[in-house]
């Protein structure tokens, strides 16, 4: 007995926590502000293990900071700024009311402002930090981009955003980094390695957009203020690293040339300037004027046993890697007007490729339609009046489809009006057990050299094969019984094709001696695992039913897919068949 | 001077239509004065529509005509006297009725100052339309005459005043030239400089030149990177392959799902060409949500168990390895009509008997399922036991509250007839004490039959146990509050002793020790332990069991299992703790029997779900190394009648084989 009694919540993890809006009052900020700070450095809400202990025996649903965060905001620079922003809304507001106009125009003149590079280096202490985080920093610029200069935010941020992605794909060309890319309905993903980082982005298709009324686009666009400063941040360290010009300059071959046209239409020589790099067709200047790239080579290294075999992968993997890169080279495209010219431009020129349009359509174009060397020309319409005949006249989709590939694909399936194969998703990598759908295996095939072209059947039994395959598969997770019946259903066939007997008269388990063998190993495993389950422990059974039943999933999941995808097949053959009467 | 016009339509209704007439017009001021108006003059006119007779206007002013509310009158006139209300108020029904047949109701208005009705006029229901109309209330009044300007816009050549101008008004300010001396000189100094343009455009440069791995905030560590977006997946294509398309049937389900639930947030659609793909309708959305998703979400590590599932299987010595023990059913034991309660084979191994509920004690030859004898007892048979002494043939049956001893007369006839011997040869002691079971040596038919012995319990007897040496007798009545409960009965000198002075629960089985004089007490939840010379309690063994139904003992003595109804297998090693060794949960209802064998590593357990498991229980003399326990077959065979499955187990005692009895009837063997 004796001594203090101790208070609750007054330690342990009641401490550790603070309410949103008493950390609010405790920065003495109002909520958009509290938000916008959290917003720029970072700060998001914990879950708390005890949630009713951190809440004061209350079951209420809170958000809940780290006070070690709020704490760490405390200090922070800009939540003066904010204050002082504050002060300046209330003088000029008071100032407007009283018709002070000049008094409005000083203050207008001293509108406070900050920086955010403070925040960058804090957030991201090394440049790999901030490489690894602009994966949203880069969709959201290619959306702020696209808007319409009205309304719906500055129109400085979105003239930034499009410089900004401006000069990350003209990066991403120069530096030829771009690995994948995709065609969704959402827009077109793209996927570049920049310095050992797998960088996603996601580009909306060109269209208006349609703003929606429950978007807060505040918040919005506190991220696109923090994200233009770190992305301009990564772009000229990026530039850098390749001794390049930072801003972007076009080489002063590239720009003599654009010099001669198009130079009236545009009223600024900024805007004009932009438009040009935008196009991608010219290269850029360099600090240093360098004669060539030169190759990486991997140095050799005396190393043994596996060492050895990783580095002959990790050669093997170089070597694609380089083949990739020049995946069009020497190729000389021209794109209709109909296809999205941007995005194709970015690709084609991405892996080596030289890019022509049509004048009308966009500053850059380097060459005409009637060029007699132009190789492909990318049509996305039903015919064409005029045809070339020594150039390929393809649909968008090659492109795409050529790079998922590495290789060039044959361009017969993608020629004009033709009916485009399906176009699958790059970023999924399949494991066993995983549904491959056939055209993905066809695709793989070619990789690995074999016969592209192949007769129908053929493919037919492939496929079946494939089925059969997954049957296997299924068997493991049936039931022993059910294994046991199919086991016996196919000794018997293979029986009654062999000897002729009728079946019913032979009984498996009295004549098959060595599937005998085989059955009752089987049965004895089955049986072996069964009784090995029933000793597990409480805990780790939990976790095996777990894990099994979510094998189970995946594989009804497959077997769907596989089921609908024959149900397709065998209504299209049927159709096939119907033309075939009727022509007939 | 301007008109104004009142377009308080109620006050107007309430208090003036008396003195309306055609060329009312109130001037500036007059709207609130209006009381004052002169009454001489509209009664003087000319052509009045009112004479001076029904001139009653009220003096009170302008006060609440509540006031009167308790007085006959309702003001004075302007003589002063008195104005009287109507000797009669108009109610509700009559304002009604009034309603209803007065053609004039809707031009009658009521002055409250008078508390009389008045019916307008033509002329004055005209001025009030004209009103609400928002028009001039006289008629004639013109009110787009053209305007007269006051003040000319053109400049005259005349100043209006002839006030010469002053000498400070064509003489350059002195202040100002000093003030802009001063500017000039500020300027000239370079102390004012000219206002710079803002910077509107960022400024970028290296921030991560002098990467200081110091300066790196110890937070750094405590970060938790926000996930990157989900890569799309083949169905988010514009051309996907056909089986990621949704049927009718899905996409009916997808459009009624919650937006949660959906598995996939949009629906997979199939474009013919790039041409064709429209925009997406919730990119913005989309990213927004990503938005508060970074900012508004807790984050939290979480550790995904990365583990082969088999990994997970414990590593077991192949049952291959572990044999002999039962693998099929080889024999079926029929003939009891109701269901077998218990079963006990004979020490050689020749001979099985069987009690079942058919009120019938079955005697059968094992190796070939015939049925020796059968024998009518008074009751459901609740447990048989046969003596394990090889040199006596004496089987012990319970029925309600009687333990029979019966001698069978089957194997070698020398030890059929030395077991009468032994029975025959008691003699009474001098002293007879009172016991708590009454002894009668059974004659005439019944000794044909077979019964020997049979002593009469106070209650029902729920099991019979023998001790090894076979001369002892236990026996169970279980009972919840008494002391009397198990008693131990010596055969050879027809002796009963009850000992336990106290109950400590309602008693499920109880068991010998196969080697040392220990006695083994099972109650609901926990086994007792009790030396039998000392006559003390050795130990408590907690099962955590709900109710323990069985109980079997390691012929080694220092091992046991408990089945219990929770579905629970418990093993005790009595060496190591009072808690239970191993808990096994193999079946899947409750257990009803356990049983070791006598020779081989073997034990089995019955339950209601119709499965016999026989596992491998190795113990190993080295006291360090603790039990083996594997499952090595699930015997089944039994049929479920009445939720019943197993009755009872028992091993062969020589060879590797293991009896059940069950629910459905029958005794089966499993070699």
């Amino acid at each position: 007995m004796g001594g203090l009694q101790k208070k609750k919540y007054e330690r342990g993890s009641a401490t550790n926590y603070i309410t949103r809006n008493k950390a609010r009052k405790k920065l003495q900020l109002s909520l958009a502000d509290f938000r916008r700070l959290c917003i720029l450095k970072g700060i998001y809400p914990h879950e708390p293990k005890h949630k009713k202990k951190v809440n004061k025996g209350s079951t209420a649903p809170r958000t809940f900071y780290l006070l070690k965060d709020i704490r760490f905001l405390l200090h922070e620079p800009i939540v003066r700024k904010f204050r002082e922003y504050k002060v300046f809304v209330r003088k000029l507001r008071k100032a407007y009311g009283k018709a002070e106009w000049t008094g409005v125009e000083r203050l207008r003149d001293n509108k406070p402002g900050y920086k955010l590079d403070h925040i960058i280096k804090e957030r991201y202490p090394t440049f790999i930090d901030a490489l690894r985080d602009i994966d949203d920093a880069l969709s959201m610029c290619f959306l702020f981009s696209t808007f319409a200069r009205t309304g719906k935010c500055h129109v400085q941020t979105i003239t930034l955003c499009r410089r900004l992605t401006v000069e990350w794909m003209n990066y991403v060309v120069t530096s030829r980094s771009l690995r994948k890319v995709f065609l969704s309905i959402k827009g077109i993903y793209y996927q570049a390695e920049v310095l050992g980082q797998l960088i996603t982005w996601l580009v909306p298709y060109q269209f208006a957009h349609d703003h929606p009324t429950d978007v807060d686009y505040r918040v919005m666009a506190t991220f696109t203020e923090m994200y233009t400063t770190l992305f301009g941040f990564i772009n000229f360290r990026l530039y850098q690293t390749l001794n390049l010009v930072y801003p972007p300059k076009l080489d002063s071959k590239a720009e003599s040339e654009l010099k001669a046209e198009h130079e009236e239409d545009y009223a600024m020589d900024s805007e004009s300037y932009l438009e040009k790099l935008s196009a991608l067709s010219a290269s850029l200047a360099r600090v240093v004027a360098t004669a060539e790239e030169e190759e990486n080579q991997l140095d050799h290294f005396p190393t043994e046993g596996e060492d050895l075999e990783n580095m002959q992968a990790r050669e093997k993997e170089q070597k694609e890697q380089e083949a990739q890169k020049r995946l069009f080279e020497g190729l000389k495209f021209f794109l209709n007007r109909e296809v999205p010219r941007e995005s194709l431009a970015f690709i084609l020129r991405c892996f080596g490729a030289e890019v022509s349009w049509d004048k009308s359509l966009c500053i850059g174009g380097t060459y005409e339609v009637t060029d007699e060397t132009i190789t492909h020309q990318i049509v996305d319409r039903p015919d064409m009046d005029k045809q070339y005949i020594n150039r390929y006249y393809i649909q968008p989709q090659w492109v795409f489809d050529s790079v998922n590939a590495k290789m060039r694909l044959p361009v017969e399936d993608y020629f004009l009006g033709t009916t485009l194969p399906p176009h699958l998703s790059p970023f999924v990598e399949e494991k066993d057990g995983d549904y491959v759908p056939p055209e993905k295996l066809k695709l793989m095939a070619l990789q690995r050299g074999e016969n592209p072209v192949q007769e129908e059947e053929e493919d037919d039994d492939d496929e079946e094969e494939e089925e059969e395959d997954e049957e296997e598969e299924e068997e493991e997770e049936l039931t022993e019984e059910k294994n046991l019946k199919k086991m016996e259903d196919k000794r018997a066939q293979g029986k009654t094709l062999a000897v002729k007997v009728t079946p019913g008269k032979v009984k498996p388990w009295e004549t098959g001696s060595a599937g005998n063998k085989v059955r009752l190993e089987q049965e004895e495993k089955a049986e072996e695992k069964r009784l090995a389950i029933m000793m597990m422990k409480k805990k780790e059974k939990y976790l095996y039913d777990k894990i099994m039943f979510g094998k189970k999933r995946t594989t009804r999941e497959v077997n769907k897919l596989t089921a609908k995808r024959k149900a397709h097949e065998d209504a299209s053959k049927a159709q096939k068949k119907q033309k075939k009467a009727k022509k007939q | 001077m301007c008109v104004l016009f009142l377009r308080q339509r109620n006050v107007f209704f309430q208090t003036v239509p008396i003195w309306f007439n055609k060329s009312y017009r109130l001037r500036t001021g007059t709207a609130r004065k209006w009381d004052k108006y002169d009454e001489g003059e509209s009664v003087s006119r000319p052509g009045k529509l009112y004479s001076t007779a029904i001139d009653i206007r009220n003096t009170v002013g302008n006060v609440p005509m509540e006031w009167y509310q308790d007085y006959p009158h309702i003001g004075y006139n302007l003589d002063g006297k008195k104005i009287f209300k109507p000797i009669r108020n108009k109610d509700e029904l009559d304002e009604f009725l009034d309603k209803m047949e007065n053609p004039d109701y809707w031009r009658t208005v009521h002055d409250k100052t008078t508390a009389s009705d008045i019916r307008l006029t033509d002329e004055q229901v005209d001025l009030v339309h004209r009103l609400q109309k928002g028009q001039f209330g006289d008629v004639n009044f013109n009110e787009y005459e053209p305007s007269v300007d006051f003040f000319t816009n053109e400049v005259m050549i005349h100043p209006v005043t002839n006030r010469p101008q002053d000498k400070r008004s064509f003489i350059p300010s002195l202040i100002e030239k000093e003030k802009v001396s001063k500017l000039v000189h500020a300027i000239k100094m370079g102390w004012i400089k000219p206002r710079k343009p803002k910077e509107t455009t960022p400024q970028y440069y290296d921030l991560w030149a002098k990467e200081d791995p110091n300066a790196i905030l110890g937070r750094h560590k405590m970060h938790v990177p926000a996930p990157k977006m989900r890569l799309p997946g083949h169905e988010e294509s514009y051309n996907p392959p056909p089986e990621y398309l949704l049927t009718e049937e899905e996409r009916l389900v997808w459009e009624q799902q919650d937006a949660e639930d959906r598995k996939l947030p949009f629906l997979p659609q199939k474009h013919s060409c790039l041409r064709a793909v429209p925009a997406f309708s919730r990119f913005i959305h989309e990213r927004f949500e990503r938005c508060l998703d970074l900012y508004l979400c807790p984050r939290q590590r979480k550790m995904r168990v990365n583990v082969n599932p088999e990994d997970l299987i414990p590593k077991l010595p192949k049952p291959k390895d572990l044999q002999p023990f039962p693998t099929t059913m080889s024999l079926v034991y029929r003939g009891h009509t109701s269901l077998v309660r218990s079963i006990s084979a004979s020490p050689t191994g020749q001979w099985l008997v069987s009690g079942s509920d058919d009120f019938t004690v079955r005697f059968w030859e094992v190796n070939t399922g015939r049925c020796m004898k059968t024998l009518e007892v008074g009751g459901a048979v609740k447990s048989v036991a046969w003596n394990p002494n090889p040199a006596v043939c004496l089987v012990a049956v319970c029925f309600e509250s009687t333990v029979l001893l019966l001698n069978p007369s089957l194997g070698d006839r020398l030890v059929v007839s030395s077991t009468d011997q032994l029975i025959t040869s008691y003699e009474p002691p001098e002293e007879d004490k009172e016991q708590a079971v009454t002894w009668a040596l059974s004659e005439g038919p019944e000794h044909n039959k077979g019964h020997r012995l049979t002593l009469t319990h106070p209650k029902a007897v729920k099991q019979v146990v023998w001790h090894g040496k076979g001369d002892y007798l236990s026996s169970v009545m279980p009972d919840n509050s008494s002391n009397l409960q198990v008693l131990i009965h010596q055969v050879s000198k027809r002796r009963t002793q009850n000992p336990f002075r106290k109950s400590k629960g309602l008693v499920q089985c109880v068991s010998f020790h196969p080697l040392r004089p220990y006695f083994f007490v099972a109650t609901q939840r926990y086994v007792r332990i009790y030396n039998l010379i000392k006559q003390e309690l050795t130990k408590k063994l907690m099962t955590n069991c709900k109710w323990i139904s069985s109980m079997a003992i390691h012929p080694g003595g220092d091992n046991l299992i408990c089945g219990s109804y929770d579905c629970r297998l418990a093993w005790f090693d009595l060496d190591l703790s009072t808690k239970p060794y191993k808990m096994l949960r193999h079946h899947k209802k409750a257990l009803r029997g356990v049983a070791f064998h006598r020779n081989y590593p073997l034990f089995a357990s019955g339950a209601d779900d119709g499965s016999v498991i026989v596992c491998h229980g190795m113990v190993y003399n080295d006291l360090l190394q603790n039990p083996l326990i594997v499952p090595v077959k699930v015997l089944k065979g039994h049929q479920i009648t009445h939720d019943l499955g197993v009755l009872d187990v028992t091993f062969h005692p020589t060879q590797p084989w293991v009896f059940s009895s069950g629910a459905d009837a029958t005794i089966r063997l499993f070699t």
